[in-house]
Order: structure tokens, then sequence, then C-alpha cells
């Protein structure tokens, strides 16, 4: 009886093992025809090839392991900003269909049809290249408040040079564990006296206080570099000091961000769509106002039905990131499974290396969300 | 009488694998790659996306350039016929694995002879069609008139996956100068941005930079600068383990540069059968088995010569006429002051 159950599963399982041995097999007996070594030994040569953009010190003298975290950190870099700014755009464009504003309706409904109905790659394209030719030469370029300077070469912005960085971060740590400590509180006061705590208040405050207190007694200070102008030759310019965010990240976070946010809009309507009227008719019937009926009955539910599709989206916008090949943002797959794929010729081992990273990240927020989705979900009591 | 029947197959089994053995001998001698290409009817040729004067598709998909006329030597050849040849474009990424899939079977396609190129990824060169070196195309407003005059912060645009990565960090070290690579995976992506002023130089081989320099919206506000910072001798590349495919691509080539030194044209070819000189003659395929010795009939040279031509005139129809660099350099015969010469075919 059990065997029988299990025979199919055992012979999917043999077959599978089988077609993966053929072709291992296969680029083995290839790889040694053409005497093409294999190993992962390369991943701690010297990369001899620079990377415009980083966020840890990278240059040429440092090892393709490192060169593949400078591509990592690029794309999860891309990702999380995406990620923010879509689910912004989303839930605003969502509910602004949901509005009973025609002009606001429909606004968002045509945002909607327009951009998810174009190819991603050619908005990255569109908004690079029209970037590139709306942005003025850094000569020309007009500042915002003084301190801001988008460019043809970049958005230049200022930097802060800290003094005991960490002092800093640390007390930023301690405000958050003071917020969940009160929250914890704030519930235990509520289910045993009835009395509601105001939260949100003490955690901004905390966040404020904590952090100017390391400023005031733990000896951090933080000047403040602006971008000056710098003449390269007659007619070329660039900004030196602060922050530069180079035209390549911004442009694709941009198409990433207009793309998915449409997909993210649709999942937000659906699922404030999907809560029962009559909900919404038995929370104001027992007194609750307006805001009370959205945040406490309308919105608990509708995310129930609003996070599974949006994690998709999530995921959707992680590996789309890779599209950055096309418009020289500097991600994992320009950088490693380009130039240096290139460089070393290991095109097995970095190909597979590359698969395994991007399965990696989507299986980390997949089960972030999933956590997430199971901490909202109704809880039979 | 049953061992009888028994014993004799066994030995008409034992020569069938003799015979057999002896014949996949010879058959491999003559390669498995022309075997294949001869069973298929054309050469399976990777070229670039686009790069005019090397390989470049016009308008109803014909291909020209000096790399595209070693593909059509090698299907005149072998094939009978230049004609007979598949182009696949290939980015600068693509062309090394395209090579040793077995997608295609010679890479053509402005690719530089590099050791590790050579020796660790399976591919082997065969000969060199074009000596290049980088360069550096600048605003001529910019005032920029050598490369000494590049100061840190300079933003470079090029090629992703190429040697010009490398030697840019090269130079640029060199100079104690911090710069900002940009690079992108196609070539006309690379000429957009630079042509939009996101870089302040464009950085490739010069006979490259020299093409390209046409797609640019004004070709002409826009200058290469003297220096060149590297040796890209460029050339056709095959897979690695098949010897007699690699000779027939090598002596290809050389039998075009070789044709030229002789003076032996596509119109004179014929009449060259008659020549008084011995050289000519072999190269013609008038006297010598030199054919045989690649698996070929004896006409294959004077097909490359009629149908192709010879180096200098395919030099002349791709690059020179067209304006992409009229002056040969280092691309002439080694009797004019170049450095081209090859083996004698002999």
């Amino acid at each position: 009886m059990n065997f029988k159950k299990i025979l199919p599963q055992l012979l999917t399982l043999v077959v599978v093992i089988l077609v993966f041995g053929f072709f291992s097999y296969n680029a083995q007996v290839n790889m040694e025809n053409r005497g093409i070594t294999f190993g992962y030994g390369f991943l701690s040569q010297e990369s001899s090839f620079d990377v415009q953009f980083s966020l840890i010190e990278y240059d040429g003298s440092h090892s393709y392991f490192r060169a593949y975290l400078v591509g990592l950190l690029n794309t999860i870099l891309v990702s999380v900003i995406g990620i923010v700014f879509a689910t912004i755009i989303g839930v605003v464009v969502g509910i602004a269909r949901l509005s009973n504003n025609y002009l606001i309706e429909r606004t968002a409904a045509i945002y909607v049809e327009f951009f998810r109905n174009i190819p991603l790659l050619l908005q990255i394209f569109f908004w690079y290249f029209a970037a590139l030719r709306a942005l003025p030469l850094p000569e020309k370029a007009e500042p915002f408040f003084g301190v801001f300077f988008l460019t043809i070469k970049g958005f230049f912005v200022p930097a802060f040079i800290w003094n005991n960085l960490d002092i800093f971060i640390y007390s930023v740590i301690a405000a958050i564990i003071a917020i969940i400590f009160v929250r914890f509180y704030a519930k235990k006061k509520q289910e045993n006296q009835g009395i509601q705590t105001p939260v949100l208040s003490i955690s901004i405050g905390l966040l404020i206080i904590l952090p100017l207190l390391s400023f005031l007694l733990g000896g951090v200070s933080a000047s403040i570099e602006i971008p000056v102008i710098e003449q390269l030759s007659q007619t070329s310019f660039t900004y030196k000091g602060g922050l530069k965010l180079p035209p390549e990240l911004i442009s694709l976070a941009l198409a990433l961000s207009l793309y998915t946010a449409t997909f993210i809009a649709e999942c937000v309507r659906a699922g404030v769509q999907g809560v029962s009227k009559g909900q919404k008719e038995a929370a104001a019937s027992i007194g609750l106002t307006p805001n009370q009926v959205l945040k406490l009955v309308v919105m608990p539910q509708a995310l129930r039905i609003i996070i599974p599709p949006t994690t998709n989206q999530y995921l959707n916008l992680t590996k789309n990131s890779s599209l950055a090949a096309a418009i020289a943002y500097p991600d994992l797959v320009l950088v490693f499974a380009g130039t240096a794929l290139m460089q070393t010729g290991r095109a097995i081992e970095i190909v597979s290396i590359t698969m395994l990273t991007y399965l990696t990240l989507s299986i980390t927020i997949s089960i972030f969300m999933n956590w997430y989705n199971k901490k909202i979900a109704i809880k039979e009591k | 009488m049953f061992k009888l029947v028994k014993r004799l197959t066994s030995v008409v089994a034992m020569f069938a694998v003799l015979f057999t053995f002896t014949t996949e001998t010879m058959a491999a001698k003559k390669s498995k790659t022309l075997k294949n290409t001869q069973k298929k009817g054309f050469v399976r040729c990777g070229v670039s996306q686009g790069l005019p004067g090397f390989s470049n598709a016009d308008a109803a998909g014909n291909w020209t350039g000096v790399d595209v006329d070693v593909c059509r030597a090698v299907a005149a050849a072998v094939l009978g016929d230049s004609s007979k040849v598949k182009f696949t474009p290939l980015s600068a990424k693509e062309r090394f694995t395209a090579l040793t899939s077995n997608e295609i079977d010679i890479l053509s396609r402005n690719t530089t002879w590099t050791l590790s190129r050579d020796a660790d990824i399976g591919l082997t060169f065969v000969g060199v069609n074009f000596y290049d070196g980088q360069g550096f195309m600048v605003r001529k407003n910019s005032g920029i008139s050598s490369v000494n005059d590049f100061k840190a912060g300079v933003s470079a645009c090029t090629n992703l996956g190429t040697t010009t990565e490398l030697n840019m960090r090269d130079f640029f070290n060199s100079k104690g100068i911090k710069y900002e690579p940009v690079t992108f995976e196609k070539a006309d992506e690379v000429v957009a941005a630079y042509d939009a002023g996101r870089c302040d130089t464009y950085t490739t081989d010069k006979s490259g930079l020299a093409a390209q320099r046409i797609k640019l919206s004004n070709p002409d506000d826009h200058m290469v600068l003297p220096e060149t910072i590297s040796k890209e001798p460029l050339g056709p590349v095959v897979r690695q383990g098949d010897s007699v495919w690699e000779d027939i691509v090598r002596w290809s080539l050389n039998t075009m540069i070789e044709a030229e030194e002789y003076g032996v044209t596509s119109a004179n070819a014929d009449m060259m059968k008659t020549s008084d000189n011995p050289a000519v003659k072999r190269l013609v395929g008038a006297e010598g088995e030199l054919g045989a010795a690649l698996g070929l009939d004896n006409e294959w040279s004077l097909r490359i010569i009629k149908q192709v031509g010879n180096y200098g005139e395919s030099y002349k129809r791709n690059i020179a006429d067209t304006g992409i660099l009229p002056d040969r350099g280092p691309n002439e015969l080694w009797t004019k002051g170049g450095i081209l010469y090859v083996p004698p075919a002999r």
C-alpha cells in the first residue's frame, strides 16, 4: 500500500537524476575534449577590471569573489529601492483606482494600463536614453536647494562625513529595541486593562531622542560634504566630493518601480474590493470612525488578499533587475556573469553561481513574505 | 557444423571491426568539423552585431567586411561557393560560448589573440587578419589632444567583456588617474551613451573607433587621439581539438595574404596558372598537391582568390573605400613596410 504511493515519486526522482547525470556527464566529456578545466579556484584570483559604482571598496586588484559581492550588492540595492518605491506608488495608485473622483480614478487606470502593457526592457531604454537626452551637462545643471545636482553624469548629493559612526548606529538599534518593548507592553496593557497607549508618537519620539543623545553625549558628529564642480577639460566637467548616484541606477530603479507598481496597484485594488461591503457597514454600525473602519476592519482583511500576489511582484522585480546589463548598471549579471565570465571563460561555474544567487535571493524574499502573511492571517481561537 | 559457423562469424566480425577502425581513422583525418560542414552545405560563422568594415549587414541582410571575407574564403575552399556561409551575429560576451558549444565553427569577430584565451578556454587562434591597438575618441572642442590630458574623474564608455576593459585599467592606473568605467553589452548603446554626453571618452580598438564614429550624430565633432595604448592582434578563432579544420581556416587566410604578395588578384588568378614563378603556380594549384594535405581538392586556393579576392582587395573594398581607415598602417605587406608576413604555401 505504502509502496504503491511512493513508487511514482521514486520513478520521477530516478528520471530527474538520470537527466541531470546525462547532461553533466555530457558537459564533462565535451569540456575534457576541448581542454577546458573546471573549478572555482578562479574566485580568489585578481579580477583586474574596474566597476563604475560599488557599495564596498573595490578595484581591479581585488579578487573575482569581491567583484561578485559588488555585483550582488548592486543588485540588492536596486531591488530594495525598486520594491520600496513600487510599493508606495502601487498602494497610492491602487487606492486612487477606488476613488469616487472620476478624474483621479481615470488617471490611475490609464497609468496602470499604459505602463504594464509596454515591455520592461523598452521602458528601461526609454528612461535611460530619455534621461540622458533630457538631463543637463554638469556645468549647466541648476542645483536644487543649492546642493543637489542632477546631471547627465549622475545625481550628485551632499554626503555626511561621520565621526564615531558606530555609536550613532548603536543608538538607532537601541531605539528600535526600545520601540519593540513599548509595543509589547502597550498590547499587554490593552488586553489586561483596556487602555490604549499612543504607540506611534512614543516610537517617533524614541527614534529622535536616542540618536540625538548620541550626538550630545556620545561624541558623534557629522559634517556635510557638498559636491563641487570640477573641470576635466575645456568642455567637460564633473562634480567632486559628496555622493554620486549614477544615471544608470536612477533610470533602472525608476523603470522597475513604475512597471511593477502597476501590478501592485491591481493587487491592492483587488484586495480592498475583496472585503465584503457588509463588513464595513457592520463596523460603521458599532460606531467606529471611517479611519478606524479602514485600519481595524478593512485593511487587515484586505492585506490577506494583497500579500501573496504582491510577493510574486517583489520576486519579479528582483529578477527583472538583471536587465541592468543593457544600460551599464553594474549588477550581478553585468559584473559577474558578464565581465568576469568573459575574462575567465568559466561559463558553467559562473552561470551556476549566478543562478544559485538569484534563487537564494528569491527564496529569502519568499520566506519573509510568507512569514508576514502567516502573521496577519486569521488566527482561529 | 555450428562450431564452424560460430568461428566464421567471429572471424568476419573481427575483420569488420578492423575495417571500420581503419576507415574511421581515415575519416577522422578529414576532421569532424569539415565533414559536418560538407554535409550541411554551409560554413557556420560567428560575426559581430555590426561593425562597418569588419562584419556588417546591409538592409538586405548581406554581410560584408574583412572578418566576413575570412569565412567566405573558407566556404570557397571547402564548399566551392563563397556565398554558402551562415552568419550568426554575437555580442562580445556570447562569442566564445557560441564557439565552444558548437553553435558556430569559425569565430571571425574582431577578436584579440591573447595567451589566456588561446590556452585556457578551449579555443585556438589561427592567425591575424588585422593588427590593431586600443585608442580613445574625444570631442574635438574638449581641448584634449593627447592621452596625457586626461584628468581624474574622467568617465570612459566601452564594451563589456573585452580586452578593452583590462587595458583601460592598466592605462589609467599607470597614469595614476581615477576613472569611471561605463560598460555596455552592445556597441550601439556605447555609441548612444557617448553621443549623449554620458562619457568624456569612448575607448575601444582604433579600427572600431573609426568605424563607429560614422554612427555618431556629428562625426566631425569627434576625433581619435594619436596614442595607442595596447596591442590588439585580431583574428579568426576555431575550437580546440580539430587540427585539420584549424589548418584549413589558417591557410585560407594565409592564401589571401600571400596572393596579394605575389600580385594574384580575383581578376588575373586563372591566368596565373601558367605563371613562370613556381610559388605562384603552387598558390593557384597548378603545381603540387597542397589541397590533399588539407583534405581538399587542388583548386581550393584558386577559388578563394577568384571568389573573395586577395587580402588587399578585401581591405580596399571593405575598409579603405568606405572611408574607415584609408591608410593601411601596420596592415600592409612586409614587403611594403607593414607587418603582414605569412609562412609560404609549399
